[in-house]
């Protein structure tokens, strides 16, 4: 990693800090762990931060603000400390989601178990026995990226596209997972169903999850998620949070 | 008392706009706002009024309005062939709507995005500290035929005010400054992206503009292999069949095809206002100039009241002149002037 961090102006909008140049645990944790610092050292001149998978980004109005006195603010913090070991930021959540896997709800399940070597059931176990990271948040509001599952889940995305699933579809590939906020068309593979709401504009708290928090899909069954989608007024889906310390 | 604006015909594609919500990045939920807003910005100076007001965006056509109270409206952006009543009325002007006379507003004759300003500004609730519309992420909806919309109070007082036209409705060159894969781009690519002529392409909307040119695609190295990244207004994505995108203030906060190059902030609404089949040219300049270009244009924003002025009218033109009070304005020194709110 001799060229990491890099740092970078972007357009006139600001500066980008990665850590890598494709998705790996260690730098996704330091794009997190970065970010928090960055937040908690409450610089006037930063008015938005946020990740992707493996970077960080500041808001800077570069036509007030020198890039290049802030490039030397963030190279002395970088140095401050090893990101890629770096804890992550506490106060995250851990959400536990009730999840219909397989059945016609999620018709891509024995497909996808298939391409991680797994028959159905060992697939079930094993997905719903993961506990994922929201990686990133992106594509549509409130939508995380989930990862990173075991290595026998580097599924590649299908060829074709899947013309729709829906909002609380639970889909996979590529070691990740994701939550979709609204029905979309997919390259991924749909594999589990859930009534959580990743968005929710007229809630006081409209974005249920945040980057850093964790997640884990326990199974359940259909009868299960109609009773829970039948009592939801939240959007939860049923789902129970704890505080990870 | 409140006062409400009422839809009578709308057009395919009205929504509220304002200046956009910042803060969301994080969540997955890009700014938004104004696809044009130097237009929010001047029909703010015409009514003398705070640009953080919300407004009605309209898409190539406008509507029917009209209100049970006097209003003061402008009308900015997209040139689009207006009538209060019958009357034509001028574009980039401020002017009176009578309580229940009719405002048509037709389709445009240059530039895509045009914009009614009402005093007082729409006041619609906030939604995730904003009244923008974010048609691709559900927040808000277009507006329909039968919606009442609330109006804010209105503290101004003047109307039969302009501002001259802009060049940014007639395509042109628009500059950029290099982005995060410029450099995947070869030297002779990126020459080849500049010497070429594009069109805005008709299927442009809210989040993107795609630029359509003859000729052969452009392609990055490497191209398919890189990691989805954040997305800032004004980058251009070359997408799989190597046509450029320039991404909008809705588009997605991340993005995974290889960027050429970003458009300046300045430059951004000459690529909205750009009519479908306009000629656009791209031409790179360096952070310097672009830092040098910016704040010149946030001084042109600051100064747009400095540039008003008087509609003149021809009294020849004026159909219902006798109708006219032309004698008002004169001030009693007795009268209390707040009797009437009493």
């Amino acid at each position: 990693m001799n060229d990491f961090p890099k740092i970078q102006t972007v357009g006139l909008s600001g500066i980008l800090i990665r850590f890598a140049d494709t998705m790996s645990e260690p730098a996704n944790r330091a794009a997190l762990s970065f970010r928090a610092t960055v937040d908690a050292a409450g610089w006037a001149e930063v008015s938005e931060t946020s990740t992707s998978l493996v970077s960080t980004f500041l808001e800077v109005d570069l036509v007030e603000t020198s890039a290049d006195s802030m490039i030397e603010r963030l190279n002395t913090l970088l140095a401050t400390r090893d990101w890629f070991t770096a804890d992550l930021p506490s106060g995250r959540k851990l959400w536990h989601v009730p999840t219909v896997y397989g059945t016609d709800l999620a018709p891509q399940l024995e497909e996808a178990a298939a391409l991680a070597g797994l028959d159905p059931d060992a697939a079930i176990k094993e997905l719903a026995g993961a506990r994922v990271r929201v990686l990133t948040i992106g594509f549509a509001p409130g939508q995380p990226y989930l990862g990173e599952l075991p290595q026998n889940w580097d599924i590649p995305r299908q060829q074709g596209l899947t013309k729709s699933v829906p909002a609380g579809a639970l889909i996979v590939a590529i070691r990740q997972l994701i939550i979709f906020t609204n029905a979309s068309p997919t390259g991924w593979r749909h594999i589990g169903q859930t009534a959580f709401k990743t968005f929710r504009p007229a809630s006081k708290i409209p974005f249920a999850l945040s980057p850093g928090d964790e997640l884990c899909f326990p199974s359940v069954s259909r009868t299960e998620l109609q009773n829970i989608m039948t009592q939801d007024t939240t959007g939860a889906g049923g789902a129970e949070i704890e505080v990870l310390k | 008392m409140s006062a409400f604006l009422n839809i009578l015909q709308a057009g395919p594609a009205l929504t509220i706009q304002d200046l956009g919500r910042p803060g969301w990045r994080a969540q997955g939920l890009t700014k938004g706002g104004a696809a044009d807003p130097v237009s929010v910005y001047e029909g703010a100076a015409l009514l003398g009024q705070s640009p953080a007001l919300a407004v009605i965006e309209m898409t190539g056509t406008g509507g029917t309005f009209s209100s049970d109270n006097d209003l003061r409206i402008a009308l900015t952006g997209a040139s689009m062939a207006a009538k209060i009543d019958g009357d034509p009325v001028i574009w980039n002007a401020s002017h009176g709507l009578a309580a229940g006379a009719k405002l048509t507003i037709g389709g445009s004759t240059s530039g895509t995005y045009g914009y009614l300003h009402v005093g007082g500004g729409i006041a619609t609730e906030l939604l995730l500290g904003a009244r923008a519309t974010h048609l691709s992420a559900g927040l808000g909806q277009t507006l329909a035929a039968g919606d009442t919309l609330p109006i804010g109070a209105d503290k101004g007082r003047d109307i039969g005010l302009k501002l001259p036209r802009d060049t940014r409705f007639d395509g042109g060159t628009v500059r950029l400054v290099t982005s995060m894969q410029t450099d995947r781009f070869t030297s002779e690519e990126r020459k080849r992206f500049t010497e070429t002529q594009f069109t805005r392409d008709p299927r442009a909307n809210r989040m993107g503009v795609r630029m359509d040119h003859l000729g052969a695609g452009f392609h990055a190295e490497g191209g398919l292999t890189i990691l989805s990244e954040i997305i800032v207004p004004g980058d251009i994505q070359i997408t799989g069949d190597g046509a450029p995108f320039v991404l909008m203030g809705e588009c997605q906060t991340t993005g995974g095809y290889p960027r050429i190059g970003t458009v300046i902030p300045s430059d951004l609404p000459r690529v909205a206002q750009a009519p479908a089949g306009t000629s656009i040219m791209f031409e790179f300049i360096s952070v310097e100039q672009a830092i040098a270009l910016e704040i010149q244009h946030r001084q042109n924003i600051k100064s747009l009241s400095g540039k008003l002025s008087a509609l003149v009218r021809d009294p020849a033109t004026i159909r219902n002149l006798l109708g006219y009070q032309l004698v008002g304005g004169i001030v009693s020194a007795t009268d209390h002037p707040f009797d009437e709110d009493n």
